[in-house]
């Protein structure tokens, strides 16, 4: 800490000899067929600091982390490693000058061990050329204890360890080729509170080490605590720099979106009515426990809880995905019990599933197709296809929306993150349901896209659709609630009233700490 | 590696060892080790076939044409002992074994640098090459008229009690361990099939391995078009022909995972030889050679149904964990 | 493009797409292929344009298309069937058996029929109902169905169907139009109006390109490829009927490799090997492409095993050239 201290005492007094940059860009460019990708960007990493790399989605935040590990090259511009002009030949040459990446779903290898996971490319070798396991398990050992992981085992297939856990194997792997440079592309958005707070302990200690970190997140919080600097991306280009100690967050966002977001929650007037899903005593063999909960008509329930504790598996068995070992569940007065997520959409419910791209959009199939697939019972005539009527709903409900597609026959695929969130969202309200759950709705798409879903969430139970909103954000969960369920390891830990609500008893309720 | 391949392989130790003995108790012959030393050499081009397609089966590929390769590179070098018989055997092994890279290295161009499917790629080549096979030899065969006696007699001559044939097998078994086990390469395969997206990032050239992948499956098929055509002593356009299935059910009997990644050299070996032992069985216990093509279908059905349960992926079982806090 | 306009925009249905894109799809270039084909062979060889001679034609095609339309919706929806020959074989020696004991024509029909229906449903409850690879059940049960023909008939052969039962491999309908062939172009048809007007079709498509968030949509996933397995193994029974009844006898050996070449059908004519993408009419051209090019070589004298180096390069050419095409010259297919 001494170190990082010092670097950025001499950071602040320009000129000084210490401040020279470990890694540089500068006039970077990168186009693909028609997309201009980063245009004359510039970036510098410093020793033992950590930069903050803000954008939207589609700022070119990920072209920039595929450049710098190789991954693609640059059509224009230069890349410097300690000064020195580096021409990257993929992966491994990036690697070989030690710049390494740590990415959002950790890209390791689930079916190998802990050691050859952190040793895979560059593993102990004995005299006559091959492999040494031995040396290779002690040595990953030593770099686990070192970086304070000591608890995981080097012989464990990567499989069998935590989200967490894997990105703790990614960092050994960065410190076992004594990486310099090290991108940490959204290492935080499938951790737990306390995991977050972990993973925060060994940037420090990275940072106490020498290491240049790039750190790619949404959460404002998250960079105010750890980042040194920033850089601000948009539309592919380099729009602001500087310490984030010296400028306010609004500044910031300011930056990134060129405007000033002042208040991104909708004013709304809640009109609730009596209760429309009662849900009672719901239970699962190995993942929730007698869960019961009330929704009315009109409301939008919130669910809050660490990732994990169960919160997506309940919604998940009310939208007939996951099998139940007891309790009822009733809407609109009738008991209900679906088995497919077909039974639960007759039903009038809808599941807005948490993976975008794995679960709610089909890429390879135009918006239209996308937006009636789930209504096609309705769009088509005795099992004809009917296009006209197809364009129909598709065209009503992506225009509420405020898609932006250059037709309804475009590739989903070829959309921005926020605009296929909002032909997910479209598809499940063509359906016309009474229920639309919604499982962390905003998570990783740009803040623009996030205030129209927030608005068009307002606009839906103004006109008496009711809304569960699973969200692990809790500004989202206090902006848009009415009421919020918490759930701790699979049970209802505690339901409050949003009047009045703070953050802190929600976190105190998720974690189990009694007050 | 695992707990769960080693266990997954004693499962299928104890199956065999089950059926050997099972048999032993009315045909005590079958179990003596001059017997089961026979089965082995009779399963040996079997083994080291289903190395070779292990290999491209680890990078989620698969080599439909290792048959039609080994039928083509059989008759060539059938064909250069029968017009130079002077040319050595040894010679005659490097030519099958590089005719039978360069064929396999045909497949692996078109999948790394086209990106076609491997399932594709080979079932073209796969009539290709078997095609290729009537055309060199103007339509006719290769007997034993026309082999030289060192090209018939290498295979057979015995060497510290086992004939050549299984030390064939038993060097590429070797290879195949420390390749897999030992070596960057060998890791890199395992690497690529788990995780191919994962393995571009640690800088593996996914294309490539799989390249490579498939110029060692071609020249594993080559080496084996000698050693067939020299112990059936014969090569003939249809040697071979439906063999590329037999290969891969011993992979997956043996429980390489046809998604990629998962297997192991122990796995392939005795895969093979559960189907080699079938084989020799049948006759000895009286049963009609015609029923060895359903028993290995069973066979393969019921490997593929209990590895998919050692590979069900689990779900998180929050409450356990909440209750074992 | 950052700053949000609250302004609701009105989207099109769909681009005015350019002539260009239409002519230079894959089905036209399959159209193409096939002119030069058919140009090729009545050039090479005097008997080809007879109306006799492509009648034969047809022959080297019907079966195989059958099953190839069958197939086509199974590799859209992302699995594969590679037991449709062992099903065809199975299906032949089961009729074979129930001629032995008498049964008359409409009873043997049934017969290959239903056997082909169960050995779909068979690999369907396997694949769907345990959720095992498609691949290696089908390379199980190819061996099962034809291991068990084997057991049955060893290296015998049954033969003397009945004369009322040659008809469906042998008979015509019209002048030279076969009954195969009008079965083929009906069958074409149906699977055509299936695959691209029906909700069942884009239901096809969606689970081929993203099984899980067409599960989440409400599409029954298991129960349409259990569907399509069945069909499939319904299209390989009636395979089995025509071929049989055109044979004349069965053998356990009937349809050897057939699976492998009704695949090349289906990926020829440009369905994505790895599902989510395809038509039928490019299968239909595919197999006319097929049986043209194997009847022309076979006018030819070319030999059958010869033939297949043909079809081996066409499948590979295929497919290669427009890849090749669009790194050399731009992006223009």
């Amino acid at each position: 800490m001494h170190t990082a201290a010092a670097l950025r005492a001499g950071e602040l007094e320009p000129g000084t000899a210490v401040a020279q940059p470990l890694l540089s860009l500068s006039g970077v460019s990168k186009s693909f067929p028609g997309v201009r990708a980063l245009h004359d960007v510039s970036l510098s990493l410093y020793p033992g600091q950590v930069t903050a790399l803000i954008g939207e989605n589609g700022a070119g935040k990920s072209t920039l982390v595929k450049i710098l590990t190789g991954i693609y090259r640059p059509d224009e511009g230069e890349i410097r490693v300690s000064g020195d002009a580096v021409r990257l030949q993929g992966a491994e040459h990036a690697f070989r000058h030690g710049i390494t990446a740590i990415h959002q779903e950790t890209v390791l290898f689930d079916d190998l061990s802990v050691a050859e996971n952190v040793y895979l490319g560059h593993a102990p070798r004995t005299r006559i050329g091959l492999i040494d396991w031995r040396a290779m398990r002690r040595q990953a050992a030593d770099v686990l204890k070192r970086m304070g992981a000591g608890h995981i085992d080097a012989d464990t297939r990567l499989r069998d360890l935590g989200i967490a856990n894997k990105h703790l194997v990614a960092v050994a792997r960065a410190m076992s080729i004594d990486a310099r440079i090290v991108i940490m592309d959204e290492p935080t958005a499938a951790l737990s509170a306390k995991e977050i707070g972990e993973l925060f302990d060994l940037v420090a200690f990275l940072k106490g080490e020498g290491k240049a970190i790039l750190f790619i997140s949404h959460k404002f919080d998250e960079i105010y605590r750890i980042a040194d600097r920033f850089t601000v991306f948009r539309d592919g280009e380099m729009v602001g720099e500087g310490m984030v100690a010296d400028t306010s967050q609004n500044d910031i966002v300011r930056m990134m979106v060129g405007r000033a977001v002042d208040h991104i929650f909708p004013e709304r007037q809640p009109n609730i009515g009596g209760p429309l899903l009662t849900v009672d005593g719901l239970s699962h063999p190995t993942e929730f426990d007698r869960v019961s909960f009330e929704l009315r008509q009109g409301e939008i329930l919130g669910f809050y809880g660490l990732v994990g504790a169960g919160r997506s598996e309940v919604m998940q068995a009310i939208a007939g995905m996951t099998g139940t070992s007891a309790g009822s569940i009733t809407l609109a007065g009738h008991r209900i019990a679906p088995r497919t997520a077909a039974d639960s959409i007759d039903a009038g419910i809808v599941y807005v599933p948490e993976e975008r791209g794995r679960q709610g959009v089909v890429i390879g199939m135009p918006i239209f197709k996308n937006v009636s697939l789930p209504s096609l019972a309705r769009t088509s005539k005795s099992g004809v296809l009917r296009l006209a009527e197809e364009f129909r709903l598709a065209r009503t409900f992506t225009e509420r929306l405020d898609l932006r597609a250059s037709s309804l026959s475009q590739d989903v695929g070829t959309l921005s993150g926020g605009n296929q969130q909002k032909v997910v969202i479209a598809k499940w309200l063509a359906t016309e349901p009474k229920l639309i759950i919604l499982d962390e709705p905003t998570k990783g798409i740009d803040i623009g896209s996030k205030a129209a879903v927030h608005a068009f969430m307002a606009e839906l139970v103004e006109q008496g659709l009711s809304v569960i909103m699973v969200s692990s954000e809790l500004p989202e969960i206090l902006g848009m609630s009415d009421r919020v369920v918490v759930m701790r390891e699979g049970r209802v830990a505690a339901t409050f009233d949003n009047a009045g609500l703070d953050a802190e008893t929600l976190v105190r309720a998720a974690a189990g700490i009694v007050a | 590696m695992s707990a769960v391949l080693r266990h997954r392989e004693m499962l299928l130790v104890a199956a065999i060892a089950l059926m050997v003995g099972l048999i032993a108790m009315r045909f005590p012959a079958f179990a003596r080790p001059g017997n089961l030393a026979t089965v082995f050499n009779d399963t040996s081009i079997l083994v080291i076939l289903a190395l070779g397609q292990m290999v491209v089966i680890l990078t989620r590929s698969i080599d439909l044409s290792m048959a039609s390769n080994l039928a083509l590179t059989g008759m060539l070098v059938a064909l250069t002992n029968a017009n130079y018989p002077e040319v050595p055997i040894p010679l005659i092994i490097v030519e099958a074994m590089t005719i039978g890279a360069v064929l396999g290295a045909f497949n692996g161009v078109l999948v790394w640098k086209l990106g076609i499917p491997a399932i594709v790629v080979t079932l073209g080549t796969l009539t290709i090459f078997r095609g290729l096979t009537f055309v060199v030899a103007g339509g006719t065969w290769v007997n034993a008229d026309r082999m030289s006696a060192d090209f018939i007699g290498l295979q057979r001559g015995m060497l510290l009690g086992l004939p050549v044939l299984s030390w064939f097998a038993v060097a590429a078994i070797a290879f195949f361990f420390l390749l897999l086990t030992r070596t960057p390469l060998g890791r890199s395969l395992y690497a690529i099939g788990v995780n191919p997206s994962a393995a571009v990032y640690t800088g593996i050239d996914v294309g490539r391995t799989k390249f490579i992948a498939f110029v060692l499956s071609g020249a594993i098929a080559g080496l084996c078009g000698y050693l067939w055509v020299s112990r059936y002593v014969i090569a003939a356009t249809e040697v071979a022909n439906g063999y590329e299935l037999t290969i891969i059910a011993a992979c997956v009997i043996g429980g390489i995972s046809i998604a990629g990644g998962i297997g192991s050299v122990g796995g392939a070996l005795l895969g093979a030889l559960f189907l080699g032992i079938i084989s020799s069985a049948l006759p000895v216990i009286g049963v009609s050679p015609f029923w060895q093509m359903a028993i290995s279908g069973t066979a393969i059905l019921a490997a593929v149904i209990l590895n998919a349960r050692g590979e069900r992926k689990q779900g998180r079982i929050i409450l356990k964990k909440a209750e074992a806090a | 493009m950052s700053t949000v306009e609250t302004a609701r925009r009105r989207i099109p249905d769909r681009l005015d797409t350019p002539l260009k894109g239409t002519l230079l799809s894959w089905e036209m270039l399959l159209v193409a292929v096939a002119l030069g084909i058919f140009v090729t062979n009545s050039l090479a060889s005097p008997y080809f344009l007879n109306p006799w001679s492509l009648s034969d034609m047809t022959f080297n095609f019907t079966e195989k298309g059958l099953i190839a339309l069958a197939m086509a919706l199974l590799i859209i929806s992302g699995e594969i069937d590679l037991s449709v020959a062992a099903t065809i074989a199975l299906a032949s020696t089961l009729m074979g058996m129930a001629l032995q004991s008498g049964a008359d024509t409409p009873t043997l029909v049934a017969i290959g029929i239903l056997t082909g229906l169960a050995c779909g449903a068979v690999n369907g409850a396997l694949v769907t109902g345990l959720g095992l690879p498609s691949i290696v059940v089908t390379i199980g049960t190819m061996s099962l169905f034809r291991g068990i023909a084997y057991i049955i008939l060893g290296d015998q052969a049954y033969k003397g169907y009945p004369a009322g039962f040659a008809f469906f491999g042998q008979g015509y309908v019209w002048w030279v139009v076969s009954f195969e062939l009008v079965l083929f172009a009906a069958a074409a048809v149906a699977f055509w109006f299936l695959l691209h007007r029906t909700s069942f079709g884009r239901r096809v498509f969606a689970i081929g390109n993203n099984p899980v968030a067409a599960q989440f949509s409400g599409v029954r996933v298991n129960r349409v490829k259990f569907v399509l397995f069945c069909l499939t193994g319904l299209m390989a029974g009636i395979a089995s009927v025509l071929l049989t009844s055109r044979l004349g006898s069965t053998r356990p050996s009937i349809a050897q490799g057939y699976e492998l070449e009704v695949i090349t059908m289906v990926v020829l004519g440009g369905v994505s090997i790895l599902g989510g993408a395809g038509s039928i009419v490019g299968v239909v051209l595919a197999a006319l492409i097929m049986g043209m090019v194997t009847f022309g070589l076979g006018l030819l004298n070319v030999p059958g095993i010869v033939m297949s180096i043909f079809i081996g390069l066409l499948l590979i050419l295929v497919i290669a050239l427009p890849i090749v095409w669009r790194r050399f010259f731009g992006r223009a297919m």
